[in-house]
């Protein structure tokens, strides 16, 4: 992946305004957080494949790190900490956020086609 | 000598770092060693350091990884097609039924998984226990000896020393061998022994020495 470019992100996301999408939207922070640092607490959620239409769809941030947020009829997709991008096989969006580490904390995934499951 | 070992753990890596020092030394005595592989670890969060896959790509590679890394210990593979972090969500009747139908094939005399809640990722904990399921459902006499690995802070003290402690220091550098194939995983999971006092030659000695044995206790069957 690469560091989010927002204008060219912004134009994929209006691109998948209004139609019937798949996403996959999760954060983590590892099944050994609490294992590793007795402090640390072990959270993570993701739901894949859910099957939404969203109306509108805005990314927000400093130049680094991003917010995403998308407005559906009723409710919102929201994630923060987004600092990467990729376009997989040339039609999923795939947007993510790592630590120093290299490690995902958190990703926002959009495709017309279901994610393989 | 053992007949066939069956090794059943959820993540390709977690026969690496489990068990690769005691599988390198059992196909050196020629016994037949086969991996159940529960999923892909499609869940990881590790992405390479630095990253080079992300969670779409991550599947197939660590696919390639956990190949590679059976093909470095000589042993089969057998991939059981589950999702990373679902296992414990799955019905535990039918996976020790799926379990056991594969170990009826085979036949082994020793199976090693994880120890059912002393192993950390609810994966592991899952898997173990399905594992254990399985062979209690066999025949008495059919049923192979089961070792099972804690890796949770508190095991010592919980469940005291375990009776099976293997000597792998021969095999150290085919265990880093390994490892090393789980490109996408190795540098995270190696980076938790690194702290900012410890030099980087101690951070060696220290996954030298913790990784130059491998420790189960043998699963009682008897009610």
């Amino acid at each position: 992946m690469k560091p989010i470019e927002s204008e060219k992100v912004q134009q994929v996301l209006d691109d998948f305004t209004n139609k019937n999408v798949y996403v996959h939207l999760e954060t983590t922070n590892g099944a050994y957080a609490s294992h590793f640092n007795e402090k640390a607490y072990n959270v993570g959620a993701y739901i894949r494949n859910a099957n939404v239409v969203f109306n509108q769809a805005k990314l927000v941030g400093d130049g680094k790190v991003y917010r995403a947020g998308l407005k559906m009829e009723m409710g919102w997709i929201y994630a923060e900490g987004l600092t990467d991008w990729e376009m997989y096989e040339g039609t999923k969006l795939l947007l993510a956020g790592h630590d120093r580490e290299g490690r995902l904390m958190v990703s926002l995934e959009i495709s017309e086609t279901p994610f393989n499951y | 000598m053992e007949k066939h070992v069956v090794v059943i753990y959820p993540h390709p890596d977690d026969e690496s770092f489990g068990a690769a020092g005691s599988v390198s030394k059992f196909r050196e005595q020629g016994v037949p060693v086969t991996y159940l592989c529960g999923t892909l670890g499609e869940m990881g969060r590790n992405m390479g350091s630095p990253a080079f896959a992300n969670r779409e790509s991550l599947p197939e590679i660590r696919k390639k990884e956990l190949i590679n890394a059976c093909n470095v210990l000589d042993m089969d593979l057998k991939m059981l097609g589950y999702r990373d972090k679902t296992l414990e969500f799955e019905d535990r009747g039918e996976v020790a039924e799926h379990l056991k139908q594969i170990l009826e094939e085979i036949q082994p005399s020793l199976v090693i998984t994880h120890y059912p809640d002393h192993a950390v990722h609810p994966d592991h904990n899952a898997l173990g226990a399905a594992a254990i399921e399985a062979v209690r459902l066999m025949d008495s006499e059919k049923r192979p000896v089961v070792w099972t690995q804690a890796i949770s802070n508190n095991y010592l003290e919980v469940l005291g020393k375990p009776d099976i402690i293997n000597d792998i220091t021969d095999y150290f550098e085919k265990k880093m061998e390994a490892i090393f194939c789980h490109a996408s995983q190795a540098a995270g999971v190696l980076g938790q022994f690194k702290q900012a006092d410890k030099l980087e030659s101690e951070v060696q000695e220290e996954i030298k020495r913790r990784f130059s044995t491998e420790h189960f206790y043998t699963w009682n069957f008897e009610e």
